[in-house]
């Protein structure tokens, strides 16, 4: 299953941010989106997972795992607690290596509430791994993370996730590691009169 | 929709294999030891509510949880009535039903704002937006987790407090009855409500402005089937009409609160 995005437009409250994006990803690629604060990456990245809209173009992928800037994880519930209860949604059982993949083994009854801001992050991303999605569409996934967090992340993207035919959309400002063509948004910046333009006239 | 294998990494077979699958430059296949589900969508969609009712009524009786908080509400405000009021017995019999329904009412309302709120909070609703889990079946979760933390404990505690209020015994059972038939609609149209609201600043006042007049139907005919019963009269229509009015919630709400769950979410 590959990921196709036709000359996609999307929009954040109203107003178009970004237009005319088109890329094409193959089993086992991933791709790094790049762009200044408020491009547009997070915009793509929601639009890719079906959380909003677009205003034009289309967007051709299997199931996607979303992951953003907030984890999604429940401080009164313990890290094992958490993971088991997004296997649980997803219909999947918990994979027994989930643990020592993202350094979670000494943290899996620790109530989520009591850990760093990393330990937590790294949770999140476990997630990602337990529902075992053929697209991932993070961003900035390796917020708060430290360099070997972000290594062990980096290492779970290609050896077990790329390596297995999965594709990757990444928004992010650091250098994962990873071979992966990157794309810059700010060409692709909507002008002002875009479709679907600004309410302005009516204002 | 095949799953990743994220087992057996350690072990240098099945290490060889995916490396020579990786040369190969094809996937590895299925029955390389690596179990391969048929499918996420191998069980029913109701397995899936249950994971989502079972972890908000795990959070519900953890600390900061809420739990009880409702039903300790429900109490004070019915023990604080018969104070305002005076301890005369037959006006207290006379207005009980009506006490118990409002007081009902406001308990239920109390904990609506925590219902999409949390979630919102902390990233899970997007999350749960793009799993298989429809928003349908978590809006129907939510209000399902919401009744029990708040309506069953209600209805159970109501006859309890008849008592205090001097309630006819006769109208003991159709105080449960209505109680128990009119307490989900309470759930359904509070989780409509808080779809509605979720993500607002100071959203749980708007709620509260929202959802008290949809909860005027059954307000009439919950207090009107305590009535009757207390009068010795016979509560049938007022009943019907209760468990009307809650069915119809059921059927209708849960999609209307997905749809405004996925515009809040945009």
């Amino acid at each position: 299953m590959s990921l196709t995005v036709t000359d996609l437009c999307c929009a954040r409250g109203g107003l178009p941010v970004l237009q005319g994006v088109s890329f094409a990803l193959a089993p086992g690629e991933a791709l790094i989106l790049r762009g200044p604060n408020g491009v547009g990456k997070t915009t793509l990245l929601r639009t890719l997972a079906g959380l909003q809209p677009p205003l034009a173009g289309s967007v051709e992928m299997g199931e996607a795992a979303y992951a953003s800037h907030a984890d999604g994880i429940k401080a009164q519930l313990t890290v094992a607690e958490n993971l088991a209860f997004w296997a649980e949604v997803h219909g999947v059982d918990l994979p027994a290596d989930i643990y020592e993949t993202f350094d979670l083994t000494d943290l899996r009854d620790r109530l989520a509430g009591t850990l760093s801001a990393g330990q937590k992050r790294r949770t999140g991303l476990a997630r990602l791994g337990v529902i075992g999605r053929p697209v991932l569409l993070l961003d900035e996934p390796t917020v708060s993370l430290d360099r070997g967090s972000v290594r062990l992340f980096a290492d779970f993207l290609k050896e077990r996730y790329l390596a297995q035919g999965g594709i990757a959309v990444i928004a992010t400002h650091i250098d994962l590691g990873l071979e992966a063509p990157e794309l810059d948004l700010t060409p692709f910046k909507a002008v002002p009169s875009a479709v679907g333009g600004s309410d302005e006239a009516f204002l | 929709m095949r799953r990743f294998c994220e087992g057996g990494g350690a072990e240098p077979p099945a290490a060889n294999r995916r490396r020579a699958a990786r040369l190969d430059g094809t996937l590895l296949p299925a029955s390389h030891g690596c179990a391969v589900a048929p499918g996420s969508s191998k069980t029913v969609r109701g397995h899936f509510v249950r994971a989502l009712l079972l972890r908000d009524l795990r959070l519900a009786v953890r600390a900061g949880g809420g739990f009880g908080l409702a039903l300790a509400f429900f109490l004070i405000v019915v023990v604080l009535v018969p104070f305002g009021v005076g301890a005369e017995t037959s006006i207290l019999s006379r207005i009980a039903p009506g006490i118990l329904w409002v007081a009902a009412l406001l308990a239920a309302l109390l904990s609506l704002d925590r219902i999409f709120a949390l979630d919102w909070e902390d990233g899970a609703l997007p999350l749960l937006a793009t799993s298989p889990l429809p928003l349908e079946g978590v809006a129907l979760a939510k209000a399902l987790a919401h009744w029990i933390t708040t309506g069953l404990p209600l209805t159970l505690a109501a006859p309890v407090l008849g008592i205090l209020l001097s309630l006819a015994p006769t109208a003991t059972s159709w105080l449960l009855a209505s109680l128990a038939l009119g307490t989900p609609a309470l759930s359904v149209i509070g989780t409509f409500g808080a779809a509605l609201t979720v993500g607002l600043r100071r959203g749980s006042l708007l709620l509260s402005l929202l959802v008290l007049p949809l909860y005027v139907p059954t307000l009439i005919f919950g207090a009107e089937v305590v009535r009757r019963g207390a009068e010795g009269l016979d509560p049938t229509t007022p009943i019907l009409l209760l468990a009307g009015i809650t069915l119809g919630c059921l059927a209708l709400l849960p999609f209307a609160a997905a749809a405004a769950l996925r515009i809040n979410l945009r």
